[in-house]
């Protein structure tokens, strides 16, 4: 039994299709995440699960319950909020056991197990210190431990790490893995970061426009798109156009190759012209106006650079060039 | 002329104004400007303000002669020791008692207002809100308080509609209560508390609304996915962080009800207020120090009333 399912659910704001005809599958101990660009519906999605907003047409079930008339307070799931949502007039520790205490328990009990999930966290000795003394880090671990001394059987995070600085969500990200491993709850994961997405999650879910657009591992989503959004916004990937496809490989659809895979070769199948590089340290970004299409290629510091102005010709392996043939778009489903 | 010349005199020059001059002198020396801006304002506060205010609490520290009606200038609590016959605690204790239940109504009715205010009123909803809580303050407050009289009196529009819905028997029992009736709603405590209430409201709403505003969605939602009920996030979250807005807007409907000495005037019994005392005694008795220690009850409940706010938390969320 997946632990969340939504059956062709939308969420409409009068006019504007929030969330549109979504079919999705998020099977019981996974870390799902949910990725796109910002109102691309993802977001809502998770406030559909967590209950902050009602669907206007479809069902979601967590496992199996029905939840469309169950209100958030309600439901097995807990959320960590993009801005932490922190209890300001509770110190950390109350903070914590704020799920504990309306649930009726003790304030021994409830104490012992707020210190406990703090010590989770490595926030063990913070518990009198009020939210407004923690740094940003810090508060995100309260968030997280606040969620999961509930012990919810999913536990839903709203771009957790967009207010960390690089190095703290590099380390978060690393973390929030672990814990996960470690407790075997079902994460979901709302980020607009593809690194984010790629790096923790065990399925990605590409959303645009309040559809999914696709869904699959980390590999897939990055090296088989299956349509230009997805070569474009995960990836960073270079899109060809159909006219383009059919000249270079006789297919009529548009394809994706990756800008590491690009190779500059004194004769190739496609002439083009350096519009611009930029050093970035591992590599050197090189921007290509190929008949037009803009394409970017990414050469290792040992391969010999061209100038800006440069016509040179590229080319690449066969099997880097991904065909992304119209309407084989897999159900969603397929991939769980 | 060389070039650091022109640039000099560009700075400098003889050409500017005396209000550019000036400009760069306060900026050069921001202390001045400080106290150019505070002066004005501490003095006024100052000497006009706090200065009367201890100058009246002076006098609370003399006795009159009840002989002579001469102020007796030694220094004693005697003044003091009156507040505290009979007759005088029952002008304290009425009007405490009155600010009280005239906070806690104003305080049950304002919070829903604020809130639907502050979470969903939006453009024109919102503007016709700031309207409506604001547009009886534009009015006299005698014209106010003189229309809820005509509302309120025997022959009243209240009256005329507990007749037109044959329930005047309900008027006349509530009338004939103890304490809170009289003979009809205008000379009761029922009609003094009812204006107090109308009166004093917008000054309360205002401060818990701007408290709410400050509370995020997402912190109440939290609490709901934490397992709280409604009521159970009121109780824990919205009223704790709404809290420093009912504390300051109580202390305005507090405080403004302890010193009103007109509407129990016009409306309701012949029992006296404080304000009512201190005017009485100030005016017509000529009994300054006893005006003068009326005066400061108020002072220190408000005192006491902020303390124990403090002490239960209610100003930890700011």
């Amino acid at each position: 039994m997946p632990a969340v399912s939504f059956d062709h659910v939308s969420r409409h704001f009068g006019a504007v299709k929030a969330v549109d005809d979504v079919i999705l599958d998020i099977a019981e101990g996974e870390f799902f995440a949910m990725l796109g660009p910002s109102g691309s519906g993802k977001t809502t999605c998770l406030r559909l699960i967590a209950g902050f907003e009602r669907p206007t047409a479809g069902d979601i079930r967590i496992f199996g319950e029905p939840v469309a008339d169950l209100p958030p307070y309600k439901r097995q799931v807990n959320t960590v909020f993009q801005d932490y949502a922190l209890f300001p007039h509770l110190n950390v520790r109350d903070n914590v056991a704020y799920g504990l205490m309306i649930a009726g328990r003790g304030k021994r009990e409830r104490h012992a197990e707020a210190e406990a999930a703090l010590e989770m966290v490595r926030l063990g000795g913070y518990g009198s210190r009020k939210p407004s003394e923690l740094s940003g880090g810090q508060r995100q671990r309260v968030a997280l431990a606040r969620a999961l001394v509930n012990k919810p059987r999913v536990l839903l995070l709203d771009e957790p790490l967009g207010a960390l600085d690089l190095k703290l969500r590099e380390q978060m990200q690393e973390e929030l893995k672990t814990l996960q491993r470690q407790l075997g709850i079902t994460f979901v994961f709302v980020t607009h970061d593809q690194g984010e997405a790629l790096s923790m999650a065990d399925r990605v879910a590409v959303f645009n426009e309040g559809r999914i657009i696709q869904v699959g591992s980390p590999e897939d989503i990055y090296f088989r798109p299956e349509v230009p959004f997805v070569a474009d916004f995960v990836g960073s990937s270079n899109v060809l156009p159909e006219a383009l496809v059919a000249r270079l490989a006789g297919e009529t659809c548009p394809a994706a190759i990756r800008p590491e895979r690009l190779r500059l070769t004194s004769e190739g199948p496609l002439k083009a012209r350096v519009t611009g590089l930029s050093f970035l340290g591992l590599s050197t970004r090189v921007s290509f106006d190929a008949e037009g299409t803009r394409l970017t290629a990414l050469l290792p510091q040992d391969v010999a650079r061209p100038r800006e102005g440069d016509e040179v010709a590229l080319s690449w392996a066969a099997e880097d060039l991904h065909l992304m043939r119209a309407g084989q778009r897999a159900n969603p489903r397929a991939g769980a | 002329m060389t070039m650091a010349q022109t640039t000099a005199s560009a700075q400098i020059g003889p050409s500017e104004g005396v209000l550019t001059r000036l400009s760069d002198t306060l900026w050069r020396r921001p202390t001045l400007l400080l106290l150019i801006l505070l002066t004005p304002p501490a003095l006024w506060l100052g000497i006009i303000y706090l200065g009367s205010l201890f100058a009246l609490l002076l006098q609370s520290f003399f006795s009159i002669d009840h002989f002579t009606g001469l102020i007796n200038h030694e220094f004693t609590l005697a003044t003091y020791a009156e507040l505290f016959t009979p007759a005088n605690f029952d002008i304290i204790r009425r009007t405490v008692g009155m600010a009280a239940l005239v906070t806690v109504a104003s305080a049950v009715i304002a919070f829903p207002i604020a809130y639907y205010a502050a979470r969903y009123a939006k453009g024109a909803w919102r503007a016709l809100f700031y309207l409506g809580i604001m547009m009886p303050l534009w009015s006299s407050y005698l014209v106010k308080v003189y229309a809820w009289k005509l509302i309120l009196a025997k022959e009243g529009i209240l009256t005329w509609i507990f007749e037109g819905l044959h329930l005047t028997w309900l008027l006349d029992a509530y009338l004939a209560l103890p304490v809170i009736g009289g003979n009809s709603l205008s000379v009761s405590p029922t009609g003094t508390f009812l204006v107090f209430v109308y009166v004093w409201l917008p000054y309360i709403v205002l401060p818990i609304q701007a408290a709410l505003e400050r509370v995020p969605t997402s912190m109440l939602e939290a609490s709901g996915d934490l397992g709280a009920k409604p009521a159970q996030t009121f109780r824990h979250v919205l009223l704790p962080l709404a809290l420093p807005g009912v504390i300051a807007g109580s202390i305005f409907t507090f405080s403004l009800t302890l010193g009103d000495y007109i509407i129990p005037q016009i409306i309701g019994t012949s029992r006296l207020f404080i304000g009512q005392a201190v005017y009485q005694h100030q005016g017509i008795a000529g009994n300054i120090p006893l005006a003068a220690a009326f005066a400061v009850v108020p002072i220190v409940i408000m005192g006491v009333y902020l303390w124990i706010a403090k002490r239960m938390g209610a100003f930890d969320a700011l």
